[in-house]
């Protein structure tokens, strides 16, 4: 659709425009909420709407005061700190067994491949509030039970600590691992990794040296959506964890639902500032990543 | 014909067959930590969930005995049972209590029938000072060898002792289970409690040979029927054993019932009053939400998909950010932002209020209802929807658009006869997509949703966490789980799962 042909009639002409403001506002669905959030979070009062100095662009109108509640509230300061060091934790998890699980499933015979993809993938698909369910109740057993030997004691459970919450983010963010590295290992030529055996390499040098610098791109993206499941979980951590693993998100959806802070907004902006740098460098990295396949020869 | 032989001399089809194992095994040990790891941290919890859902091992682990005493009792009687099922209940309402277990029943059969718990929390107080001391009374005065705690414990060792009294040695054991774990004390110096001569005073009075011969003729019997519905009349009401013999069974479909408005009756399922009933209500109100926010997507998602599969690349790609950009944004983000926009006194009423199309005491109501949750979902389910849109809509050449055209066709007529059915696969596709994450959505209803727009997955959260009715969580999210595996299976039939894309 390059245009309006010269002989358009106006019939066509009038559908044309109209289809494109359609399309216009459509587009300002779906960004304007996540565009307003930014102004408002620099209100001067504590409304949740355009106060009138606002509109007017009065500078008294406008302060950082939501910003600076954020970095000093206690409550906010842990669940950040919370977020920081679970969602790398469960991301390296998923990452490095993902990434594993992904080259073995690229190999070319692999008994039920299927159904074990089907597994891996499933808590991408089970919805979240089933995944929290089953796990609240799995994880406060003190024991994991092995078909044909019976239970294994464990000496600790895990409902409520961190280990816990990191455990269950690790197993949400496996499937995007998955998806994404073996989408890259579509492209990645085995025969680069017979040329490293052939010329001595063992299967750790071929996997580091050959194999892994050409799908870091998917990995790394892999990772990222890893990583953002986890930052951005919130049913999972309620329903696992405890008050001490209280994260951002988990911080949000208590501030909405009791007693709604306008320093959400703050924390919102903050967080649409991070989700723009991961769009950015997801996106360098899908150049990156075809860049480097096709050098390699196909 | 000669077999054909690889360099070391074995034939070759053996040698690649070899070759294969050793491939498929290196594969394999490549995938198996992940596997574990997948089995071990989410498959067995939604398994533990399945079981959950059945399991109702409470009642024959809290009250052994009255659920075998109630085997002979016939329901349909119209009577309570008798003495000798009020007799079990004492022993094991009198251990229950010493495990604090008997609230723990008390409230999961309240979940059947209002009002147990506290008629066994009320009975559990109670149970220790029951009459039935006069029995223990009588066995000590008879002969002191009855209030020695080293002689019931010799006695307790001996067989001949022990058959001849079988229930008391029964009684004996559970107690002296009892004196250890709660207690931490040894049996052998604790004088048996009262439910312990009981037994033996029934068995006595019943003809059994004591170790020591008492004459019990004399002692009053205590009716423990009469001492229960001294406590609570309830006792003799027959629901109230009914529920108890319903839900005896170690694995019950009563959770399943109660998800689908049904009541376990003792000849099967039965309906549940009108008033009561919730769960079909939510279940279909669920579909029809989940419905038309897939609608939603599909008619605001298609002319978007279309503008960008039609457009110049470099154009296409910047206007995708404008996809992606609410695809990474956070859920939260994005619910707050509708929690403030949908507000009354929110941006949205305000502009309205300021163009005029609504008063301004006139403010509409656009959260914590249907309207908040299908706006807010719509909004964030809609790039699930133009992704998988995109993908295929890129894949129609548009010279078949133009083909069309030039054999006469109308704008219209072309678009729907040659370019719309070749979009169906993406369209099938994102509803698929849509509909599964939306009937699980637990987080968006539950901010923006108030009592009208929840779904099923609000009301699991609420059994988990208020209402501590896990067993009737288990089996709604079993249900929703089987729907949800079921649309994820036609999915596969029609996208394949290694086709799932993520982020255009």
């Amino acid at each position: 659709m390059s245009g309006l042909p010269p002989y358009a009639s106006t019939g066509q002409r009038v559908w044309y425009y109209s289809f494109r403001v359609i399309c216009g506002v459509i587009f300002f669905f779906l960004i304007a909420p996540i565009l307003v959030i930014i102004p408002l979070s620099f209100n001067a009062e504590n409304f949740f709407t355009f106060t009138p100095e606002m509109l007017a662009f009065d500078p008294a109108g406008y302060s950082t005061k939501h910003y600076q509640d954020f970095f000093t509230n206690s409550d906010w300061q842990l669940a950040l700190r919370n977020s920081l060091k679970i969602a790398p934790v469960a991301t390296i998890l998923s990452v490095s067994l993902g990434t594993l699980a992904a080259i073995g499933l690229s190999q070319s015979h692999v008994p039920f491949r299927r159904a074990i993809m089907a597994v891996l993938i499933s808590p991408m698909i089970v919805p979240l509030i089933i995944s929290a369910t089953g796990m609240y109740f799995f994880y406060s057993n003190p024991y994991i039970p092995i078909p044909f030997y019976g239970k294994l004691e464990l000496p600790f459970t895990l409902t409520g600590t961190y280990w816990g919450v990191v455990l269950a983010h690790a197993a949400l963010g496996i499937p995007f691992v998955i998806i994404t590295v073996t989408a890259t290992l579509v492209g990645f030529d085995q025969s680069l990794t017979r040329a490293a055996a052939n010329m001595g390499a063992g299967p750790v040098t071929t996997f580091f040296r050959v194999q892994m610098p050409l799908i870091l791109p998917g990995v790394v993206s892999g990772g990222l959506f890893a990583f953002i499941t986890s930052f951005d979980e919130v049913v999972v951590v309620l329903f696992v964890g405890s008050a001490g693993q209280k994260t951002l998100p988990w911080q949000m959806f208590t501030g909405l639902r009791e007693q709604i802070s306008p320093t959400i907004l703050a924390v919102a902006t903050i967080l649409i500032a991070v989700s723009v740098a991961l769009l950015f460098v997801l996106e360098m990295l899908r150049r990156r990543s075809e860049r480097l396949r096709g050098l390699s020869p196909s | 014909m000669t077999e054909v032989l690889a360099a070391d001399g074995r034939p070759l089809k053996a040698s690649l067959n070899r070759a294969l194992r050793r491939q498929k095994l290196r594969a394999l040990a490549l995938i198996a930590p992940l596997l574990i790891f997948i089995l071990v941290s989410f498959v067995m919890p939604i398994a533990d969930m399945l079981f959950r859902s059945v399991e109702n091992e409470i009642v024959s682990d809290t009250l052994p005995r009255t659920v075998k005493a109630l085997e002979g009792w016939d329901s349909s009687s119209g009577e309570a049972p008798g003495e000798a099922v009020f007799n079990a209940l004492y022993t094991d309402m009198a251990l229950a209590t010493e495990y604090k277990s008997h609230t723990r029943l008390g409230s999961r059969l309240n979940y059947e029938l209002t009002g147990v718990s506290s008629l066994f929390r009320k009975s559990g107080r109670r149970v220790k000072r029951f009459d039935t001391d006069v029995y223990a009374d009588a066995f000590r005065d008879a002969d002191p060898a009855y209030a020695d705690p080293g002689q019931w414990a010799a006695w307790m060792s001996d067989d001949t002792v022990r058959a001849a009294v079988p229930v008391t040695a029964a009684t004996y054991d559970a107690w002296a289970k009892m004196i250890v774990e709660v207690d931490n004390d040894d049996p052998a110096k604790e004088e048996p409690w009262d439910f312990v001569y009981t037994a033996l005073y029934n068995e006595a009075v019943a003809g059994a040979s004591l170790p020591v011969a008492v004459d019990v003729s004399g002692v009053e019997p205590v009716s423990l029927r009469d001492q229960f519905v001294e406590v609570d009349k309830d006792w003799l009401d027959i629901d109230v054993w009914q529920t108890i013999k319903i839900y005896a069974p170690k694995y019950t479909n009563g959770y399943f019932l109660n998800s689908v408005d049904l009541l376990k009756g003792p000849d099967g399922a039965e309906a549940r009053p009108e008033s009561e009933r919730i769960y079909v209500v939510l279940f279909i109100r669920t579909m029809i939400m989940s419905l038309s926010i897939m609608g939603m997507c599909v008619l605001l998602g298609y002319p978007i998909a279309w503008l960008l599969a039609n457009l110049r690349d470099r154009t296409a790609n910047l206007l995708m950010i404008l996809v992606l950009l609410p695809f990474w944004t956070s859920l939260l983000v994005r619910t707050s932002a509708w929690k403030v926009l949908l507000q009354q006194q929110g941006v949205i009423n305000d502009v309205l209020v300021w163009i005029g199309l609504v008063a301004d005491d006139g403010r509409l109501q656009l959260i914590n209802n249907q309207t908040g949750t299908i706006i807010a979902m719509t909004h964030i389910l809609l790039p699930f929807m133009i992704l998988p849109l995109y993908s295929v809509m890129k894949t129609i050449p548009p010279s078949y658009l133009r083909a069309a055209k030039s054999l006469g066709a109308t704008d219209w007529t072309a678009f729907w006869r040659v370019y719309f059915p070749q979009s169906v696969p993406g369209i099938g596709a994102g509803c698929i997509l849509v509909f599964i994450l939306s009937i699980g959505y637990y987080i968006t209803p539950e901010l923006v949703g108030g009592t009208k727009g929840v779904f099923i997955s609000n009301r699991i959260a609420y059994h988990i966490s208020s209402s501590l009715n896990w067993g009737l969580a288990a089996a709604l999210g079993s249900i929703l789980l089987a729907v949800v595996l079921l649309l994820y299976w036609v999915y596969d039939k029609i996208v394949g799962i290694d086709n799932v894309k993520l982020g255009g």
